[in-house]
């Protein structure tokens, strides 16, 4: 079966026989588009970084993303660019290509088309937060001054004049299709219909996780179908009581719209992975796999965050932390699949603290999101869970309890709790950290969320020096 | 920066415009033939045992697989080592890591070879691993004895001393983690020649290893080397298996082979740096001056002796630094183990030993409770200007000593003194965030401690129209090696840099090179080539003075142009001319580096033609709550000489030191503590700097007062590894940080990588003094 799409400005078809094809794997074999490298072959170096562009709501959307961990159904009807893309035929080098090259930014090479690519996305949104932007794409050589610099020098310089004329003709919208092995539904309810008659299939969103058990642990995989940006799954809903957010909204689209109430979420959700895999990645997918390292299950548990999974036109609704039965273990049944997530509106008290070896694109060794309220010096209500303690994102209700009991907002009080924690969790040791690391910092960080309460400025994290 | 035309300028790296556009090609982009196979090793998951069975039908019958090889099916040689022959390419009857190639896979496709070799079933017999450095220690598992290099007698020194402290630091190893993974491309040529395309350090060696694995001499072989996708010392002999796989699989096919390491694979199969532990005792006087010091450094080498024996050596020679040890031990213990085999990576031991004598004088000030630079300042070498010099403990004259000018320099460029203050100021007021500065030096030897391999060759053409084609045995991995030997070749025929054509590196053109290693590069093939284009610019001259009958000291060459009595001519003019009279264009170049000679047993000689300086200024912050930590700011004055090129070394002092501060803070290796499985075998895991780790204020210079005392090529200064150094003040002062946490009765001894949990540990241990 055939579908077509954009590849760096020409109508390019693209053959979906091999569904688990990554877009890395057709551009450099079947199209011969060496520019864009393999370095790690899932999604942590950035290497393979292309731009993906679409039309949503009418509005350009461009994003870069990381194509060794994309699947070829993913980018049907899309704007698919390439470095080579960047200096169509004709053209002068790109405002970031050209800054790179006076900078002095590049040294072996190897990753410089994907620090291009990331760039020149980011030029294009008008995104000028460098670090950020650079956060999934590593460089060995350079130790990134220059690439920064280059940012910089390239960021005031006008766009490409290619750029306008290229994207006027991007289309909205997504088109659905289907062969024997995949199907990409349009709606949610065919996507219900669907998988209740193959509940053995895969539901892929942005196959930032699945694009590896590929890569990696060459598995094969069963039937698949490709729910990102499908309609009726795609939404973030507001009402008067609560947000309602879709399960294949991107965790880039979640940042944007939850970022502002809760800044502290914000903060957690921009270290969550990098650009490109917040671009690809699910808050459904995030939730649905079950890890009990991934990031947004403990804020969202934290936020008495709720879990609707539907099977046909049934739905139902339970607290996020019930969902998690144990290690690889959910409480899903039978084709059934996460639809959404909702939350309370509520007032912002939430904090996030995430540890990690490195700051950026790492993932938690721990992850402890706190949410208490205070009224009048006395706790009235306390919902604390973690990431990266247990074998799920598991809510540390001892903890939450003794501070409920002693009510009392102090340090005594978090004294008390803390000596609860060990009755909540008892962590283990692995490559990321020891179990001893998990606990203590886990416990400091309940005296990190008092403290900071307190208006203590000067107790703020390391980013604040 | 001077009056040359092409060297010492900024111009930017020769591949640039073809890095920005994805056009710059590595082995993995070039063009193949449609019958092109695929490779994959199969793998051991055990650390130690013998080999009962391989089973190997489901391989050969999984899809698009054309053949499997085990050791029993190869051609000739089985050897991968760069010298001891103790590392076969495939398994024969044992394994000794986790990891170690037992078969090869030859498929259609690269994932098709992949996902067939991990069908192998292979039955082995385990045996006790060792894994740890004390468990080498008492199985008595080493590659050479205990080597000891021993100036005076440092342990009556140490018993007279005022003061004496012991302690040890555990220093932990580093994947290279080059962007572009380990590959290779073997094409058969007519006559069972192979044609090699390797991304690889060393093209000579894997010549010569390629030639023993298909039973060739070495003239049946060309390995040629366009770029690396990043080397770091990861592909110096790291490359050797990889080409020696796809040849003689090209061999027995008779078809293209192609081999690329999947990620995984690299770091679970190649090797890294060394990690060790340098325990010291030391004996000084009031202001800190050592009196006397021993040094025990254990290596752990892992599987293979590969250059583990260079590597601790180096460590030995770097555990002066810049200080004048008069009375000491050095005692150095290389290790062997069921790992990886570790292996070359910039600063080749160099960092290991350094870090030693910088922790020492750490500790030393912290005892005296005296700023830790005065401590260092107490402890240099005499200035070069003074006489007598100084001598390193190996007996080699420290003549060209200006890390004390650099120090003062830097410390007064970053207001050191009074930063030094607020820190403290800082850290009395603030519980939570506690900050750290620390100013440590750099001196590195420079040359390869193997004599033989100070030598280089160059190929320079030059054609009838004036254009120039120059080739040289150094190999392009990033460092701007290939921009400047062109500029060097543009300065000496005074033309400009556009006319010369830099070429890949081809054991075809330029035979018997050594590796692109210990920062030599630029010194060796720079030198070389200026040799082959002087010996051009001799016969124009001579061609010249002939035409014009004329001696040949009354005709000039400068800038480009032939000047004789009132007449000058264009270089593109005598070159057409030479060539109408049938003088040669071409013209080779050797050059040996002088003065140096070694007895590594003894410890005696001079094993580095000169020195490089450097140093750095560090200041961080640490979270006391979680361990976290970020670098504030960052100084550097960096001696390049005269800089070839100012913009590609800045460029490698800006790399060289976030590398080596990720090397002492985010890059933890972990094997599994059971099967000695590495852990970490994948950017998820291990966490090399990304972007924002890098300081946040990060001010590089080159030192304007450099100059190489040596007659090193235009007199600058190798620059690749020596900067890696600058980034131990890194890990001072972050044990600074943490000392702030106590009542300064106990040492933080902070060893290295200081994870976020490693720091926090110390900090729970600083402030278990004051409750």
């Amino acid at each position: 079966m055939e579908e077509e799409l954009t590849l760096n400005g020409e109508k390019t078809t693209l053959n979906l026989s091999l569904p688990n094809k990554t877009l890395l794997d057709w551009l450099r074999e079947d199209c011969g588009l060496k520019g864009t490298k393999e370095g790690c072959n899932e999604g942590d170096c950035g290497a393979c970084t292309v731009i993906v562009t679409d039309r949503a709501g009418g509005k350009i959307r461009r994003r870069a993303v990381n194509s060794c961990t994309m699947f070829l159904p993913q980018v049907v009807g899309k704007d698919v660019r390439t470095i080579e893309g960047l200096t169509p035929k004709g053209e002068s080098l790109h405002p970031v290509q050209s800054a790179i090259v006076t900078e002095h930014a590049s040294q072996c090479g190897f990753c410089t088309p994907g620090i291009v690519t990331s760039l020149a996305a980011a030029h294009a949104n008008r995104n000028a937060n460098h670090d950020d932007v650079l956060a999934g794409n590593l460089c060995r050589c350079t130790g990134y001054a220059p690439i920064i610099r280059a940012a910089e020098a390239a960021f005031d310089q006008p766009p490409p004049r290619w750029l306008k004329k290229a994207e006027k003709n991007i289309q909205n919208g997504r088109k659905g299709f289907r062969t024997d092995k995949i199907f990409a539904p349009t709606h949610v309810d065919e996507l219900a219909e669907w998988y209740a008659d193959h509940p053995h299939a895969l539901l892929v969103a942005g196959a930032t996780d699945v694009g590896l058990w590929v890569t990696k642990q060459h598995r094969e995989l069963p039937p698949l179908c490709f729910v990102g940006d499908v309609e009726g799954l795609s939404d973030i809903r507001r009402s008067r009581d609560w947000v309602e957010i879709g399960a294949a909204v991107t965790i880039a689209d979640l940042r944007e719209a939850i970022g502002q109430h809760h800044p502290s979420l914000g903060e957690l959700l921009r270290r969550f992975g990098s650009v490109q895999v917040r671009n690809s990645a699910t808050i459904g997918g995030n939730i649905a796999n079950g890890s009990p390292i991934g990031d947004g299950a403990p804020a969202l548990i934290a936020l008495s965050g709720e879990v609707t999974l539907r099977h046909r036109d049934t739905r139902r609704t339970l607290p996020l932390e019930n969902f998690f039965i144990n290690y690889g273990q959910q409480d899903r049944k039978e084709g059934e699949f996460v639809e959404s997530l909702r939350f309370p509106v509520q007032a912002d008290r939430l904090r996030c603290y995430k540890l990690s070896k490195r700051f950026d694109q790492d993932i938690s060794a721990v992850c402890g999101c706190f949410n208490i309220n205070v009224d009048k010096g006395r706790v009235t209500s306390a919902r604390i869970a973690f990431g990266g303690m247990a074998a799920t994102p598991k809510r540390a209700m001892n903890t939450e309890a003794a501070l409920m009991a002693n009510q009392d907002w102090s340090q005594e009080t978090i004294n008390d709790a803390l000596g609860e924690m060990n009755k909540d969790f008892s962590p283990i040791s692995d490559a990321r950290a020891s179990k001893t690391y998990r606990m203590n910092s886990a416990c400091n960080m309940l005296n990190r969320y008092f403290l900071e309460d307190m208006c203590s400025q000067e107790n703020k994290g390391i980013l604040d020096v | 920066m001077s009056n040359r035309q092409s060297v010492h300028q900024p111009l930017p790296h020769d591949a640039a415009t073809q890095h920005v556009t994805g056009q710059a090609i590595y082995i993995d982009d070039i063009p193949v033939p449609a019958n092109t196979l695929h490779l994959a090793f199969g793998l051991s998951k055990i650390a130690a045992g013998k080999i009962a069975s391989i089973d190997l039908t489901e391989v050969e019958c999984a899809h698009g697989v054309h053949r499997v090889l085990t050791a029993d099916d190869l051609p000739a040689g089985n050897d991968v080592s760069p010298s001891a022959g103790d590392e076969p390419l495939l398994a024969e009857g044992e394994v000794h890591f986790a990891g170690q190639p037992i078969f090869l896979v030859i498929a259609e496709g690269h994932h098709l070879a992949r996902r067939a070799a991990a069908r192998g079933v292979v039955n082995i017999v385990p045996q006790t691993p060792i894994f740890t450095i004390d468990e080498a220690l008492s199985a008595s598992s080493r590659f050479e004895d205990r080597l000891c290099y021993q100036k005076g007698n440092p342990s009556s020194e140490i018993e007279n001393a005022r003061h004496v402290v012991e302690g040890q630091i555990k220093i932990g190893g580093q994947e290279h983690f080059y962007l572009e993974g380990q590959a290779a491309l073997a094409m058969p040529q007519e006559n069972g020649d192979m044609l090699v395309y390797s991304s690889t350090q060393h093209p000579t060696e894997v010549q010569h290893k390629v030639a023993e694995a298909i039973g060739r001499p070495m003239h049946g072989v060309q390995v040629q080397t366009r770029r690396m996708g990043g080397g770091f010392g990861g592909k110096e002999s790291q490359a050797n298996a990889i080409a020696c796989a796809c040849a003689v699989a090209a061999s027995l096919t008779g078809k293209p082979c192609k081999m690329r390491l999947d990620r995984d694979d690299d770091m679970i199969t190649t090797g890294k740096r060394h990690d060790a532990v340098i325990k010291y005792r030391v004996g000084f006087d009031d202001n800190g001056r050592i009196n006397g010091i021993e040094f025990d450094q254990f290596i752990r080498c892992g599987w293979s002796q590969d250059l583990s024996l260079p590597v601790s050596d180096r460590a030995m020679l770097h555990s002066d630094n810049c200080y004048n040890l008069k009375t000491i031990a050095v005692r150095s213990e290389r290790l062997k183990t069921n790992t990886q085999s570790a292996t070359a990576f910039r600063g080749f031991g160099g960092p290991q030993g350094m870090l030693g004598i910088e922790r020492v004088m750490d500790h030393i000030a912290f005892v005296l409770k005296k700023n830790p630079l005065t401590v260092r300042e107490n402890n240099l070498y005499p200035s070069h200007e003074t006489s007598p010099c100084g001598e390193t403990f190996y007996g080699m004259r420290v003549n060209d000593f200006v890390a004390d000018k650099i120090i003062k320099e830097l410390s007064q460029n970053c207001a050191y003194s009074e930063r030094r203050k607020e820190v403290d100021a800082w850290n009395k007021s603030h519980k939570c965030i506690k900050r750290g500065l620390s100013l440590t030096p750099v001196k590195f030897g420079i040359s390869f401690t193997l004599t033989h391999y100070n030598q280089a060759g160059a190929l320079v053409n030059v054609y009838q129209d004036g254009s120039i084609r120059i080739n040289h045995g150094g190999t392009e991995m990033g460092q701007g090696l290939f921009i400047k030997v062109a500029q060097i070749a543009a300065e000496a025929f005074g033309q400009p840099i556009d006319t010369v054509r830099i070429t890949a590196t081809d054991t075809s053109k330029v035979p018997n090179t050594s590796p692109t290693a210990a920062s030599s590069g630029s010194d060796l093939n720079g030198m070389a080539v200026k040799i082959a284009c002087d010996e051009i610019i001799d016969r124009l001259i001579k061609l010249v003075a002939r035409q014009h009958q004329a001696q040949v000291s009354e005709v000039a060459f400068a800038d480009g142009v032939f000047s004789v009595g009132s007449e000058s001519y264009n270089f593109d003019d005598v070159v057409n001319s030479a060539y109408l009279n049938r003088v040669s264009l071409s013209a080779t170049g050797h050059y040996a580096t002088p003065k140096i000679s070694w007895d590594r047993i003894a410890g005696k000689g001079r094993p580095f033609y000169y020195f490089a300086y450097g140093a750095a200024a560090t200041e961080v912050a640490i979270d006391t709550l979680t361990g976290e930590h970020r670098i504030l700011r960052t100084d550097i004055l960096h001696d390049a000489g005269q800089s070839l090129n100012p913009a590609v070394d800045i460029g490698q002092i800006e790399g060289g030191y976030v590398q080596g501060a990720g090397w002492l803070t985010s890059e933890e290796l972990v094997w599994d503590a059971q099967s000695g499985r590495l852990l970490t075998h994948a950017p998820s895991t291990y966490k090399i700097p990304a972007c924002s780790d890098r300081p946040r204020q990060f001010n590089v210079k080159l030192w304007d007062k450099g100059y190489n005392k040596e007659n090193v090529v235009y007199r600058s200064k190798a620059v690749g590894e020596p900067p890696f150094m600058l980034a131990i003040s890194v890990l001072m002062a972050l044990s600074d940080a943490v000392s702030a946490c106590g009542n300064g009765s106990v040492y933080p001894s902070l060893n290295a990588p200081a994870t976020p949990e490693t720091v926090l540990a110390a900090v729970e241990t600083q402030r278990g003094t004051i409750q």
